[in-house]
């Protein structure tokens, strides 16, 4: 008998129409840039369409254009109405679900199993919560009669593209507020098909507009005077600088940033389950994630038979191609993004740490990385410390509970913790002293809109998600 | 035998060892089992797939309603699934009671299939609710009868009581009856044994205790071979060959109907188990229905399109 292998089995592209060039959805319509860069698909290097560079006037056009649509029409609307728009959203991209699928893989490099059964359908369950929401405010702890900032400005990173649009556009809508986003500049794609959306479900003018380009469109929204609230997520050096911008300005903030998750794995817990919650804590969405359990902590007594079966299983983990079907790891999103996670692995190397990667050949065109554990890691090597955005897992180990939390929480950031164990008590002990935003317990990088997510310390300020999110889009509300 | 070094034989020791299983967590493997459940299999791969379950199939009739006719019937279509087709493989075994067992050798050799499987189901089957000595014969029975894997079942009863020594017992009595002239597989019934600890505990039990092969049901009681369950036993015999050199089998039996449920079940055992496993000689798959839909899809790969179900024959 031959191997039992898996033909190629790639999701077809045709669903997708590409323009060959993008304007910025300003007031309800596409404006052509005078400018452009290209939208390339990381994972061939093909160039796939050109985005536009908005100027600052773009900027002062899109914020009045939602300063208009907030004053004359959103904040007007009875909020059953407003819900009936994010509800109509919602259905629409759950209509158009596979289609967003691909074009987010084509644009990030994602699998298209992870975009498909994980970004997708978070982003229409994010618009459905929040439509629930809009005709029920008075019952989100802010108030009897919570008020909307007015204009928000958005500024989203690329590693879930169209679930960070959702996770600022639909708490922002159902609040009342109106929007101007800023998506990645290597990742524009998914947000300029999201305005054809917003097109389709008739959402009034202005309400949503879509900014593409570099840093410096990121900078004009957060200085400009007319807008109330920035919401940002993406790197901590980016997000000081803003909240530096902000300070004295009287606007609103919220940041979602990095992270260095500690995923923490007792004697006692279910190992074979615990391997796949470190499989997906480090390697789902090629570790770009901010709340990646990139730091594993395991207990002393069972770090061999850990590693072993952490070895074999990620000898299994299929490389490749994004759009096959079978994919588990894809792309990484961009040049740049790859001589990061080279630099900070070379510096683990060099700082004495061992590195190991399963035999996986890597496509020759685009950018990719293997999976990697790094072992012998101690809280004093960089890669134990930094933030490093891609598949490498630096693997500590510990002693005693008390020595595993110490270890958690020797860090800047505090965004996100795994606790692996039989024993509830052990858990509800650990989760009451790990210094994170977000705890899981015996499952890691689980999502879901009612549940409020953000970070402690470096990892950012305030909660996106949940009744906790809403109260960053009132006046008033939390952390304002 | 090298689980000597593992437990002494006393109930002591294996319970000790019992106790040093990690858990299962329940939603942790249910989320691993649906994941391997979405790999896409097509093309040049379903079809070597298709070919290596019809290999891997546990032909097989257990009903009260057995005649010697359609137990003839079962062991044509074994050895020819389809008989416009010499290409497609033989069946991996045919599954009888006790009592058919002469019946099928007979004619299995009638019709130069003399090598192929006669596997008996005994020891009380499927309750297991019988005293030692009856469950002895049975077995002796169907080895005399010329059955050369025997499936028995565990004592569910004895297990829920915490008696695993009983089990353990039970299992090598019958292994010692087997050994040199059948290949045994345990039926852990896992639809009674409930929870994924207590089917690791069990694969553990009947793996020490002489196991070629851990069989998840009867077929008799739902669920049956779901995935997760399987997925755990597959995890079990991996860790035990990891520990004792020696490498169990699996056999999947019960609620597996469809090409594309086969298929699922190779995936598991393919990043579960390793590629190693993929061989009739370690994994099987228990059905009756499920050969049919096997043989249409691979007329549907050769032919392009999909046949009545009047072009494969009903036994």
């Amino acid at each position: 008998m031959s191997t039992f292998d898996y033909a190629p089995a790639p999701e077809s592209r045709a669903i997708v129409s590409i323009d060959s060039a993008y304007g910025l959805f300003i007031n309800g319509k596409f404006v052509p840039g005078k400018t452009h860069f290209p939208a390339i698909n990381p994972a061939t290097g093909e160039k796939l369409s050109k985005i536009s560079q908005a100027s600052t006037a773009d900027v002062n056009k899109a914020v009045s254009s939602a300063r208009n649509a907030y004053q004359k029409t959103w904040s007007k609307m009875p909020p059953a109405e407003r819900a009936k728009y994010l509800y109509r959203i919602a259905r629409i991209l759950q209509e158009r679900a596979r289609e967003f699928a691909v074009l987010e893989t084509l644009d990030n490099g994602k699998p298209i199993r992870e975009s498909r059964d994980v970004d997708i359908p978070l982003v229409a369950a994010h618009f459905f919560y929040h439509a629930g929401w809009a005709d029920k405010l008075q019952y989100a702890g802010c108030g009897d009669n919570p008020k909307p900032h007015g204009v928000v400005g958005a500024i989203i990173p690329w590693n879930f593209p169209l679930l960070m649009l959702a996770w600022k556009i639909a708490p922002a809508l159902a609040t009342g507020n109106t929007i101007v986003l800023k998506p990645a500049e290597t990742t524009s794609l998914t947000a300029l098909l999201f305005a054809q959306v917003c097109q389709q479900a008739e959402l009034p003018a202005g309400v949503v507009n879509i900014l593409t380009g570099d840093g410096k469109v990121g900078a004009a929204l957060v200085n400009h005077p007319d807008v109330d609230k920035i919401a940002f997520t993406g790197s901590t050096d980016v997000g000081k600088t803003i909240a530096r911008s902000v300070a004295h300005s009287g606007k609103s903030l919220t940041l979602e940033l990095g992270g260095k998750g500690a995923n923490i794995i007792f004697e006692d817990a279910a190992i074979d389950e615990a391997v796949e919650g470190i499989v997906n804590g480090i390697f789902f969405n090629q570790g770009h994630v901010c709340c990646a359990g990139s730091r594993l902590l395991v207990q002393e007594g069972i770090h061999d038979e850990v590693l072993d079966k952490l070895k074999r299983r990620m000898s299994q983990i299929r490389l490749g191609d994004p759009m096959d079907k079978n994919t588990d790891i894809g792309a990484i999103n961009s040049s740049e993004q790859l001589a990061k996670i080279k630099e900070l692995s070379a510096a683990g190397i060099r700082e004495g740490g061992e590195s190991w990667s399963p035999e996986c050949a890597l496509p020759d065109k685009g950018f990719w990385f293997p999976p990697t554990i790094f072992t012998g890691v101690t809280q004093a090597h960089r890669i134990a410390r930094e933030e490093i955005f891609g598949p490498v897992l630096s693997v500590l180990t510990f002693r005693t509970p008390q020595e595993a939390m110490e270890k958690a929480n020797n860090t800047p950031f505090g965004l996100s913790a795994g606790i692996w164990s039989e024993k509830g008590s052990r858990i509800l002990w650990a989760a009451k002293h790990l210094q994170a935003g977000v705890i899981w317990a015996n499952t890691f990088n689980k999502f879901d809109p009612t549940s409020p997510f953000g970070g402690y310390k470096e990892s950012g300020w305030g909660r996106e998600g949940g009744r906790h999110g809403l109260g960053a889009y009132f006046k008033g509300g939390n952390h304002d | 035998m090298k689980t000597d070094t593992i437990i002494d034989g006393s109930e002591a020791s294996l319970k000790n060892f019992l106790h040093t299983l990690p858990g299962v967590d329940q939603v942790g493997a249910q989320a691993r089992a649906a994941m391997l459940g979405t790999r896409s299999v097509k093309n040049a791969a379903k079809a070597h797939a298709i070919d290596l379950a019809i290999s891997m199939v546990d032909l097989t009739t257990l009903e009260g309603a057995d005649t010697p006719g359609k137990v003839r019937a079962l062991c044509t279509k074994g050895l020819r699934p389809d008989p416009t087709d010499s290409s497609v493989p033989r069946v991996g075994a045919i599954c009888v009671y006790n009592d058919m067992v002469g019946v099928a050798r007979q004619h299995l050799d009638a019709i130069g299939g003399h090598d192929l499987p006669i596997a008996a189901v005994t020891t009380a089957f499927p309750s297991g609710r019988a005293s030692m000595p009856v469950k002895i014969q049975d077995t002796q029975d169907a080895i005399a009868s010329g059955a050369t894997e025997i499936d028995m079942v565990i004592d569910r009863g004895a297990f829920l009581a915490g008696r695993y020594g009983k089990v353990f017992d039970e299992i090598k009595i019958i292994k010692d009856i087997c050994v040199e002239r059948a290949h045994l597989k345990v039926i852990l019934e896992t639809g009674e044994l409930v929870t994924y600890d207590n089917v690791r505990k069990a694969s553990y039990i009947a793996m020490l205790a002489g196991a070629d092969f851990i069989k998840t049901s009867t077929g008799k009681v739902s669920p049956a071979a779901t995935a997760p369950v399987v997925l755990v036993m597959l995890e079990a015999v991996r860790d035990f060959y990891a520990m004792s050199g020696i490498k169990i089998g699996v056999k999947a039996a019960g609620g597996i109907r469809t090409t594309k449920d086969a298929i699922k079940q190779l995936v598991l055992v393919n990043e579960t188990a390793g590629p190693q496993w993929l061989t009739p000689d370690l994994f099987r798959i228990g059905a009756s229905a499920l050969l049919n839909d096997l043989l249409m899809q691979r007329m549907k790969m050769r032919d392009g399109r999909y046949a009545s179900p009047q072009y494969v024959t009903i036994d």
